[in-house]
């Protein structure tokens, strides 16, 4: 009568494993750096070898104020997870506010860059290969941060209405995680188009 | 050594009644499901039937092949048969089987009730299918209706500048870009997913020194793929981009470079081969042990060994590029990486040998296949080898010599391999034994069929044989050859329908098989066939790497003889 074999059943004490949001979160994240290289090395491959100007040196400005926005909003969000963790909810909901308005700042400035360079310096994704791995390299990074805007916006709704509680710190602790690393990309965007690149 | 809990409480014995259900409710069942089971099936549901349409290409493509002026098929057409076999083969067939057998096992065999991320799972499965259907819509709509259509014809690893939209137009390669762009966000899905199952789903006493060996080779293989199929992500973006808003990625007119294509796309496709094969040592893994009657051999070893091969095969890409002309320097590094590669390979088909060294080894069909498995992985990579060698590349680049190198790797291991774990693990699905009579003529027919295709093409390959061209003429002393290799492309299609058939007539006609017929070790046999749904009535807790034996041989337990641990010392949970 017995189909399956028994297997025994003592408790094993103490045995505790990461987080799974953490290490789904970490592998998101490995194959996006992932991603993010492929277009980095596109760019660096690529400097100085287009055939016709703007050159980035004609046109690049360094973005020092909202870069430091979106640097700082880094801090904001992981005080956003610590007011959390505290069940402060009220500081929580401050905290991710501000996230999202140094986020929007910064992602307003790159749209006011975009349309200096499309409408009065001329430069598109079509003229030259400075334009192509700009346009590319820029605008993926700019889609991360749409793409976590839109989910800390969330996160701002729910903590407003109250539906975000202390037991939901984790999740957003993944979430924070994400924003990070859009940040940390950030810096090797700017590093390398306005820095080296320039 | 705890207790054993009575039967009663572990299994579920209430009578369940199966009422007739209707086709619909059965059909709304599976497409709905997020249970990891349902998901693993349909993944090898759809990749065999996706084998079955890249191998009847194939077969096209050989009976094209086989005499000298043959006008079975179109110029034309013949393109678009190796580009569509190619692309189905490592991205609809290799790619979906392995998640579908890891979807299946993972969580059974480190006691869990599920996946990590169950919906995520149901959404990898279901993107992936729609890229797989999306390819193969560009036969409709490739040219537009009104064009009668046109699959894409650029090759599997698509070289610029002929994907640029002067060389291709239409619809068709945009259709392959997407398509791949799609499964590869599946890819990357189910990947996550199974690192995540791994590390965090394990039961009580599953530490990683005590993962079966299957589940160690998927977390490694799912970790390559964020780092290798990623950037085929970001290579199809370009594409795109180039294609439909007119940029210059791999535009050589605007000082794009085509090279630069070839790199982002070998980064992906080398580590890719690796990624299909580690799963096929997987499965060697659990097989071979248990018709060998004996533990696995050096543990520790197998899971460096795996782990090695996933950084060396990181760094190999370029030798696929030698014959660019990336100099001397950039050549020595390519050729030692790919030699070096062999070092943990070698490692890994000692291990096994000496699992079989001493032991009581049962032939079984799916130790027949291992078996077969572990020869012809020797022979590919001994021509692996030859071809790493920079100079002897630059004679046989592009040529048969090439194309029987890979699909020694990937018929003569991968299937051979897969073929093995069908035999082994269809009992633990179904609930009944594929035929053994009926699995030794498919063995037979497709070793013979395998060795008269793959052993014979090597030889046109030497000759000068280029691959792609869709004919050639009589004179060249190629015509026998070509012959043998059609001729043994017959044998395995047999053997390949045996096996279809084979699956259909022991489902309904099988005999049952129980809960674990090939007396086995880890915890997949310690539930009913198939499986409940929610897997183990009881999450169990093991205290070795063979929890069934400990079990099944109470008075000389494994976990007698693996603590490794010293005492006091550091205790990796």
């Amino acid at each position: 009568m017995i189909e399956a074999a028994v297997i025994p059943n003592s408790p094993n004490e103490g045995w505790e494993l990461p987080s799974r949001g953490v290490v789904g979160m970490v592998c998101l994240i490995a194959a996006e750096a992932s991603i993010f290289i492929i277009f980095v090395v596109a760019y660096v491959f690529y400097i100085g070898k287009s055939v016709s100007g703007p050159t980035p040196k004609d046109v690049l400005t360094l973005p020092v104020f909202t870069t430091i926005c979106l640097l700082s909003s880094s801090l904001t969000v992981h005080a956003a997870v610590s007011a959390l963790r505290q069940s402060k909810r009220n500081l929580c909901s401050l905290w991710l506010a501000a996230t999202v308005l140094l986020g929007g700042i910064f992602l307003a400035g790159t749209g006011r860059e975009w349309y200096e360079l499309i409408y009065h310096d001329g430069l598109t994704i079509q003229t030259n290969l400075f334009g192509t791995t700009f346009y590319s390299l820029v605008g993926l990074h700019a889609t991360h941060v749409i793409v976590g805007l839109i989910m800390l916006m969330l996160a701002l709704v729910f903590s407003l209405n109250g539906a975000m509680t202390h037991e939901h710190s984790e999740k957003l602790e993944v979430l924070s995680l994400y924003w990070h690393f859009v940040d940390a990309v950030w810096v090797v965007v700017f590093l390398v188009v306005y820095v080296l690149g320039r | 050594m705890a207790t054993q809990t009575p039967v009663t409480e572990v299994l579920d014995l209430t009578v369940e009644k199966a009422p007739q259900r209707r086709w619909l409710e059965v059909l709304h069942d599976w497409v709905t499901t997020v249970d990891h089971k349902k998901i693993g099936l349909m993944y090898i549901g759809y990749a065999l039937f996706f084998l079955v349409v890249a191998g009847f290409e194939a077969l096209l493509m050989r009976v094209q092949l086989a005499v000298p002026n043959n006008h079975f098929v179109s110029p034309q057409v013949f393109n678009r048969l190796f580009t569509m076999h190619g692309t189905t083969m490592v991205f609809f067939v290799g790619m979906p089987i392995l998640f579908g057998f890891g979807n299946y096992l993972i969580p059974l065999m480190i006691g869990a009730r599920d996946m990590a991320f169950p919906r995520l799972n149901a959404f990898s499965f279901w993107i992936s299918a729609f890229g797989g259907l999306l390819l193969y819509f560009s036969y409709f709509g490739g040219s537009g209706l009104y064009g009668a259509g046109s699959a894409p014809d650029v090759g599997w690893f698509a070289y610029a500048p002929l994907t640029a939209q002067v060389f291709s137009p239409g619809h068709s390669t945009d259709y392959w870009t997407l398509s791949l762009l799609l499964t590869g966000i599946g890819t990357i899905g189910t990947s996550l997913n199974i690192v995540a199952t791994a590390i965090c789903m394990r039961c009580p006493g599953m530490k990683m020194s005590r993962l079966p060996l299957l589940v160690w080779l998927y977390l490694v293989t799912s970790c390559m793929v964020f780092v290798a199929v990623s950037p085929l992500t970001a290579a199809q973006i370009m594409l795109m981009l180039d294609r439909y808003l007119g940029s210059h990625f791999f535009d050589t007119q605007a000082g794009g470079s085509a090279v630069l294509w070839m790199h982002f796309f070998w980064i992906f496709g080398h580590p890719e081969v690796y990624i299909l094969i580690l799963p096929a040592f997987a499965f060697a893994n659990e097989i071979i042990p248990v018709f060998s009657r004996k533990a696995i051999f050096g543990y520790p070893a197998m899971v460096a060994a795996s782990v090695g091969i996933g950084f060396i095969s990181l760094s190999v890409w370029a030798h696929h590029m030698f014959a660019v002309g990336m100099g001397p320097g950039a050549n020595t590094f390519f050729v030692l990486a790919t030699m070096a590669v062999s070092v943990p390979t070698g490692i890994k088909i000692f291990n096994w040998l000496a699992t079989l060294w001493g032991g009581k080894i049962r032939f079984t069909v799916s130790m027949m296949f291992a078996v077969g498995f572990l020869f012809q992985f020797l022979i590919a990579g001994l021509t692996g080898i030859m071809l790493s060698v920079a100079p002897f590349d630059w004679q046989l680049t592009g040529s048969y010599f090439v194309v029987a190198h890979f699909h020694y790797v990937l018929v003569g291991a991968i299937l051979f391999m897969l073929f093995s774990a069908f035999y082994y693990w269809y009992p633990k699905m179904s609930g009944r034994m594929l035929s053994e009579t009926m699995g030794k003529w498919h063995f037979w027919l497709f070793l013979i069929g395998f060795h008269l295709t793959f052993d014979f093409m090597h030889v046109p390959g030497l000759l000068g044989m280029p691959r792609r061209i869709y004919t050639y003429e009589a004179d060249r002393g190629w015509m026998i050859w070509n012959m043998v290799v059609s001729s043994g492309a017959i044998f395995q299609t047999i053997a390949t329908l045996l096996f279809v058939y084979n699956m259909v007539w022991s489902y309904f006609k099988g005999e049952v098989a129980g809960a674990d017929p090939w007396d086995a070790w880890t915890l997949e046999w310690s539930t009913t066939s198939p499986p409940a749904t929610y897997n183990f009535a009881k999450i169990p807790s093991v205290a070795s790497r063979r929890p069934l034996w400990d079990l099944k041989h109470p008075e000389d337990p494994d976990s007698h003889y693996e603590t490794t641990e010293k005492p006091g010392g550091e205790e990796r949970p």
